[in-house]
């Protein structure tokens, strides 16, 4: 009952931020809303008893995408307010893919239903195997890091990816300035 | 915007008391992630936000002294190679690429390294790159100068 009632009240607080979002016009306030956003979903997690996700999206999706959309934000030339735009194909959009979803939900098993198929497959192995062989207590760590080692490597080398991309995108100019500046200087010499 | 130092002497006191703390609590996410919720993705996440907390405060070029640009850029090639390397290891020690098992003669005590070492790799090029994000994304703007 208490997991229910704290439930309903996470995802209507939710309603709300989703609504003040698509609400407000200022480009600060949006960030803010959306790192209030994420972390309503991350205590969602922690009710829902997965705190290692709830984890990652406090750090990763409250805390440094937002302070990253700030810096982005504030690069960005002020005072230009959103012009009233057609809504009327986005929200045919949005009743459409909702419609979509709604339909996907009511295949889905129940919450927690021990005979979900996500269950059945390999994770009692690993719940059996890990205690013993591993002596870790957090079976999560022992899946990321060891049965799905090769998917922890990709994901890695995605973040190192994306890290270069950034790098090779923003930071290239800076560079060229900096060399022409040397460039410059030994040309006055 | 690059040498633009906060005035406010609150924010510089608790930023400078904060720092360390920071520090402390990610390297225990990193850790003790064998044990309770955590690990080397959130733990690098945490580091960092202590060194863009510095250079937001501090501005931006005292935070590229804290962290040199080239230093940040080869941790965050280390933490690749150092995941990529322990497979690398496994084989050459007679078992299959990223198989912690052979790394030590009891297989469970070579899990809990390869373990280790592999969060450690990870938390070292999450942490980079997201320094690495906050500043390319904060010396955007002087390009065009």
């Amino acid at each position: 009952m208490n997991f229910l009632l704290i439930n309903f009240f996470l995802i209507s607080l939710l309603l709300v931020t989703t609504f003040f979002i698509f609400k407000t016009t200022s480009l600060i306030s949006v960030v803010a809303l959306t790192g209030a956003f994420t972390l309503l979903c991350s205590a969602i997690y922690v009710n829902l008893d997965a705190v290692d996700v709830a984890f990652t999206e406090a750090a990763v999706g409250s805390g440094i995408s937002t302070i990253l959309m700030v810096m982005a934000a504030a690069k960005l030339p002020e005072g230009k307010k959103n012009k009233l735009i057609n809504l009327f194909p986005s929200i045919i959009l949005a009743v459409a893919i909702s419609l979509i979803l709604i339909i996907i939900i009511s295949n889905l098993p129940l919450l927690g239903d021990p005979n979900a198929p996500i269950h059945l497959h390999v994770v009692p192995e690993y719940l059996k195997e890990s205690k013993d062989f591993f002596h870790i207590p957090n079976v999560v760590t022992n899946i990321l890091a060891s049965y799905r080692g090769f998917d922890t490597l990709g994901e890695t080398i995605v973040i190192f990816t994306a890290g270069l991309g950034v790098i090779a995108l923003l930071t290239s100019n800076t560079l060229n300035r900096k060399t022409n500046f040397k460039k410059n200087k030994k040309n006055e010499r | 915007m690059r040498d633009k130092i906060s005035s406010s002497p609150v924010l510089s006191v608790v930023s400078k008391i904060l720092f360390a703390p920071i520090i402390i609590f990610g390297l225990y996410v990193q850790f003790h992630g064998d044990y309770g919720p955590g690990g080397g993705f959130q733990a690098g996440v945490i580091v960092a936000a202590a060194f863009i907390l510095y250079s937001m405060i501090f501005g931006l070029s005292k935070g590229e002294t804290l962290v040199p640009i080239m230093i940040n850029r080869y941790l965050m090639c280390t933490g690749v190679l150092l995941y990529a390397g322990v497979g690398i290891v496994s084989i050459f020690l007679d078992g299959m690429y990223l198989d912690y098992n052979v790394l030590s003669s009891d297989p469970s005590t070579g899990q809990h390294i390869g373990i280790i070492l592999v969060e450690l790799g990870v938390g070292i090029t999450v942490a980079t790159v997201m320094i690495a994000l906050y500043h390319s994304f904060a010396s955007f703007g002087e390009i065009n100068e």
